[in-house]
């Protein structure tokens, strides 16, 4: 009895010192959740999935906003006014974007940089597989889709590139949008380079998408398949949205 | 026929490499790669050179001993092959055949083509198994388990553990192999007690050997012998969160 | 000398129970200050490792790969046989010992047997315990299928990769335990010498094969797990890097050889393609249900195959063996295959190969049924031979895939060296002259499971030998000899590599003592082993240091203990004058080349003890004796 008891306490001691060395494993890290999604390798999947998705909502959103163009300046303007009229709205989706944009691109660097640090010394040949081209650019299409951005910002949202735009206003007295669409597409470098973002973009979104389902799990054999077709597809009708707007411009479709 | 060979030589871990040309000459087609490697190393031995070291073992593709990287691709040019079951038939005369190691951070090369893969023990050391004390087990044909959930789990259980994923990885992660394991185990309805702490200490432990991130390219799934699939990743990017959520709702 | 196997009284069901009820327990708290060293992480050391450190020992382990995962257990394809009778066809814990018995042609002890097939259940619980996922119906429960020398259906397997899931099983325990600290484990080290103080193993001097450093290792207990020496031959279908040195060199330091004539030859393994060739691969006995084995009847015919007409062809086995024909049992169809070849039929590159046609089952049945039996061996083939064995026959040659002979054991698996255990592959007690398929995975997992981890607690409680200090002069003098013979490698510097003394010694084995042996030829290679052992301490060359990685050094002390081990193995067979089993005499074979065992004069273990480098070894004998079973004569007429 006295060593059965004894017996018991050995083993009950060995499963603390167990329990132990797990909480230490574990503890010592602080598993916090918010700590370890922004942390941790799957954590920033995630964040970056989510994020990622959020800003696919936004692509959508603004390409759907822009082709209204195409139902002339009335359209156009008045939707631009409408925005404006809802500040709060308005701010609030701009912050939202920034700090989603921001969380994307902070964890697609802090990623990149661990990614850097887990080969330091590169194959001398190097022959990829199977990876597409779109996975494989997918961090220098993010980089130049960024510096669009930055760019388009400065051109259309704070007119800084063209302050002329600011006294631009239409017969109701709203900004004329239109005008402004129609004035900076003409150009034929901004053009251009407006095409050669969404091209990029296009690319980012056809690895993103399919790539974002796979991060939180959500990709399975049985429509890997069709989720790799799907995102090829939505990336393509994406771009051919986005790229519709200067092409017409520069074909005096609209004016 | 003859080859060209461009073989990565370093002496150990410290002292830098480079890739050292031989000849291969009279390689016969249905040579396996790594006797061709054998035929060239004698060659060496006679001249008093020091041979090529690799890692090898069985010989018959299972043992995951053998990691090289031929002409940029781990295992080499064939599909669902270990560099062992490489034969030399799918080389043409005079072509050159560059052999480097398998590269990661976690993986220091220790001479010449061997890596030191003792990471990976370590990763199932924090939690790729599942507790049961010998003499423990109940009648084996007590818990019912569907065929299918069999078939899913041996799947991912094929894994050799050779490193070829994290090698093709174009940031040298181990998603695949530590999604193996830990999909083989939690969907197993014996390793369902264990299946949280399973994944946060194996993704702890991986992350603290410096593998790097997943990016989905699937250029593991595309090197690996035994064709294990991006799906197992999926599931311990799933698992990985629920365990997260468990943890920080009712923490163990 | 007869030797004491300290086998239990009591009837034959009740010898392991009641010995378990008998045996010496070590008190829980004491069995943290036992130190055990395990040698070798396949099946039989991987479990023991686990299972010793569970009940609380400290465990040193070690294994020559860069992980324990890596041990050849990982390639045994078929299965793990066990008496659960899931079939319901009538399998028992009796039928799997009887089976077991007859298959290793009563060459094997009853005691231990017995017990491997009481064990063999708890081993399948444990295993599904462990997650490993066996095949299984749609209903859930567990898959079976049948195996060659027996009539039910008891063989567990996950896919083709049965020996892979189990040691993964085994290594994942294994793993816990390292992680929990009651294990160290030691890859890539290479174990060069035991020790023994006072007539006790208390140790082992080891070679670190990435530093290049000697050092001591000091225990209460040392287990042997190193498997088998199959690479006597140099090629096999065990991984390159399978060795006899651990059990050899324990060997010269007193611990009893058993049988070490007692080898498996597999007869359909892809032949060879050319003296480059490493390594034979196995393919599934069950091609030869429905291939048809052949060789031309004119010598040296290099016509292909499908040019050579019917009219031509001698069905060998179909012909000497009417009823069994192409299903003879492996050691004669591995002979008969032997025999056409040294006439000169044989096929292939060297003429070492038989074909193994499928034409006419491809006619009977169409290539889709064939493919949906075969379609994986056939890939196989392919990419190792590059012929479509779909349009061509195959070619198929015997080679050596299992040696049932091993460091002498008692009933709780100590050798004669107290403090010495085998386990696995490594020792000879369970197979007897002959192992059945699906039989080495069930061995290797009941030593390490449920047998060594009680019968080692019977000696730990009852020794009362203290642990000595890696300073003691037994180690230090292993130490410098071990070293002595690295460096002595070193400076040879011949003409010749290691592995040309390989391949010659392994055509002289394979020749002269492989699948058929006479006295002649035994004799031959008793004089031709010890030249090119000469010539090898004289002419091998081996580059490079012994501070860093050196693969040729390595090789180089296995190759050495080859050279030596082949004599013995050799010896014995010269002396075993009978056939039986893998052992096959041509001096003892009836008029229809069937084996004939002598059970008056040879019913007995041959264990071998080591008198000095050149003397002629001693042979201690133990008695086997049947109480249950009646010896018979295997007959596949």
């Amino acid at each position: 009895m006295v060593g059965a008891l004894w017996i018991a306490s050995v083993c009950g001691k060995e499963r603390q010192r167990e329990r132990q060395r797990f909480d230490k494993a574990l503890t010592l890290r602080n598993m916090s959740i918010w700590v370890e999604l922004l942390r941790s390798s799957i954590g920033k999947k995630y964040i970056m999935a989510i994020t990622g998705f959020l800003l696919f909502i936004f692509v959508i959103g603004h390409l759907l906003g822009n082709l209204q163009v195409f139902l002339g300046p009335e359209a156009i303007n008045g939707y631009a006014e409408k925005l404006r009229s809802m500040p709060l709205l308005l701010w609030g989706a701009r912050i939202g974007l920034l700090v989603v944009a921001a969380l994307h691109i902070w964890m697609a660097a802090s990623l990149t940089i661990e990614n850097r640090r887990a080969r330091p010394e590169p194959y001398q040949l190097k022959t990829p597989i199977q990876a597409t081209y779109s996975a494989r650019t997918i961090r220098i299409s993010g980089v130049i889709i960024l510096a669009f951005v930055i760019y388009h910002l400065l051109h259309f949202t704070f007119l800084v590139i063209e302050p002329d735009y600011a006294t631009w206003t239409d017969s109701a007295g709203r900004p004329h949008v239109y005008k402004m669409m129609v004035a900076g597409f003409s150009n034929v470098w901004i053009s251009g380079f407006y095409l050669l973002a969404m091209l990029l973009l296009c690319l980012h979104l056809s690895h993103g998408l399919m790539s974002m389902f796979q991060s939180v799990g959500l990709r399975n054999p049985v429509w890997a398949r069709f989720l790799e077709q799907l995102a090829r597809t939505i990336a393509a009708l994406i771009f051919l949205g986005y790229a519709s707007i200067p092409v017409a411009v520069l074909s005096n479709l609209i004016e | 026929m003859d080859l060209k060979l461009k073989v990565w030589r370093q002496k150990n871990p410290e002292s830098p490499g480079g890739l050292v040309d031989y000849d291969a000459t009279g390689v016969n087609p249905d040579m396996s790669f790594l006797e061709m490697l054998d035929v060239v190393n004698e060659g060496l031995i006679e001249k008093g050179e020091d041979p090529i070291a690799f890692d090898h073992d069985c010989r018959e593709g299972i043992c995951g001993s053998c990691s090289l990287t031929i002409n940029g691709i781990p295992h080499g040019p064939q599909k669902a092959i270990a560099t062992c079951q490489l034969h030399m038939r799918h080389f043409e005369n005079g072509q050159t055949v560059v052999i480097e190691p398998f590269r990661a951070r976690p993986f220091p090369v220790m001479k010449d083509l061997i890596v030191d893969r003792g990471r990976f023990d370590q990763i199932i050391e924090a939690g790729g198994y599942i507790s049961a004390r010998t003499g423990s087990a109940p009648e084996a044909n007590s818990i019912p388990i569907p065929k299918q959930t069999t078939d899913r789990a041996m799947d991912a259980a094929e894994c050799i553990g050779c490193g070829a994923c994290v090698a093709a990885c174009p940031n040298a992660s181990a998603m695949l192999f530590v999604g193996a394991k830990v999909t083989h185990l939690n969907s197993m309805p014996q390793g369902r007690p264990e299946r949280d702490r399973r994944v946060l200490k194996m993704v702890a432990s991986m992350e603290e050997a410096g593998f790097g991130n997943c990016t989905n390219t699937f250029e593991c799934v595309a090197a690996c012998p035994k064709e294990i699939k991006g799906e197992v990743m999926a599931q311990m990017y799933r698992d990985y969160v629920k365990a997260l959520f468990r943890q920080a709702i009712r923490p163990e | 000398m007869s030797l004491n196997a300290k086998i239990p009284s009591g009837r034959l069901a009740e010898k392991w129970s009641n010995h378990i009820k008998d045996i010496k327990l070590v008190n829980p708290n004491n069995k943290r200050k036992y130190r055990i060293i395990v040698v070798g992480t396949g099946l039989a050391g991987a479990s023991a490792a686990a299972t010793l450190s569970e009940l609380g020992y400290q465990v040193e382990c070690f294994c020559y790969q860069d992980s324990p995962r890596r041990a050849h257990s990982i390639a045994a394809q078929g299965g793990i046989n066990a008496a659960k009778n899931y079939q319901n066809d009538g399998d028992s814990v009796y039928r799997l010992f009887y089976d077991t018995i007859k298959g290793g042609d009563f060459r094997s002890r009853e005691a231990n047997v017995y017990r491997l097939a009481e064990i063999s259940t708890n081993i399948i619980d444990h295993c599904v315990a462990q997650g490993i996922p066996f095949a299984r119906e749609y209903g859930g429960y567990l898959a079976n299928r049948s195996f060659g020398g027996a009539q039910v259906s008891r063989t567990f397997y996950a896919r083709g990769q049965t020996g892979q899931q189990l040691l993964l099983g085994a290594y994942s325990a294994l793993c816990k335990q390292i992680e929990g600290g009651g294990v160290t484990m030691r890859p890539r080290t290479e174990m060069l010498d035991l020790v023994v103080i006072d007539g006790h193993a208390k140790g082992i001097v080891v070679r670190d094969l990435v530093s290049g450093k000697i050092t001591s290792h000091v225990a209460d207990a040392v287990v042997l797990a190193t498997g088998g020496y199959s690479n006597v031959y140099d090629l096999s279908t065990n991984a390159r890097g399978c060795n006899v040195t651990a059990a050899y060199r324990a060997y010269k330091k007193g611990a009893y050889f058993a049988n070490p004539c007692f080898t498996q030859i597999h007869p359909t393994c892809i032949p060879i393609s050319g003296d480059y060739q490493s390594k034979l691969t196995l393919m599934s006995e069950s091609l030869r249900n429905d291939g048809r084995i052949w060789v031309p009847k004119k010598k040296g015919d290099d016509r292909p195959p499908n040019e050579i007409p019917e009219e031509e062809r001698d069905y060998y086995l179909e012909r000497k063996y009417p009823s069994y024909g192409n299903l003879a049992p492996r050691d004669i169809a591995s002979r008969s295959a032997k025999e056409v070849c040294d006439q000169g039929h044989g096929v292939g590159p060297g003429g070492f190969g038989v074909y193994l046609d499928f034409k006419d089952a491809i006619q009977r049945l169409g290539r889709q049924v064939i493919k949906e039996r075969y379609g994986n061996l056939f890939e196989m083939y392919r990419n190792i031979t590059g012929e479509n064995a779909y349009e061509v026959p195959m070619r198929i040659y015997p080679a050596t895939h299992y040696t049932m002979g091993g460091l002498w054991v008692d009933y709780n698996l100590m050798s004669n060296l107290p403090g010495l255990f085998v386990i696995g592959e490594a020792n000879f007690s369970d197979h007897g002259a002959n192992r059945l398929g699906a039989s080495a995975l069930m061995q290797g997992l009941a030593d390490g499971y449920f047998i060594l981890p009680y019968t080692i607690g019977d000696y730990l409680a009852t020794q009362r030998q203290p642990r000595p200090s890696s300073d003691h002069s037994a180690f230090k003098e292993a130490e410098k000899n071990v070293s002595e013979q690295t460096k002595c490698f070193l400076s040879i510097q011949g003409e010749r590599t290691v592995q040309s003394f390989h391949r010659e010694l392994g055509t002289i084995v394979w020749n002269l003592a492989g699948m058929a042996r006479n006295e002649a030829g035994l004799k031959e290679a008793l004089t031709k082993i010890p030249e090119l052992r000469n010539e090898f301490w004289r002419n091998v060359k081996v580059p490079g240091d012994d501070d860093t990685i050196n693969q040729q050094l390595e090789k180089a002390g296995r190759v050495a203990d080859f050279l030596e081990f082949a004599e013995l193995l050799c010896y014995d067979a010269l002396t075993r004058e009978e056939s039986c089993g893998g052992h096959f005499r041509e001096e003892h074979q009836d008029d229809n080349g069937e084996a004939i065992r002598d059970d008056a004069t040879f019913s007995h273990v041959s264990a071998w003890e080591f008198q000095g480098n050149d003397a002629k070894p001693t042979l201690h004998q133990e008695p086997l004796e049947y109480t249950e079973v009646k010896m018979a004569t295997r007959s596949y007429k």
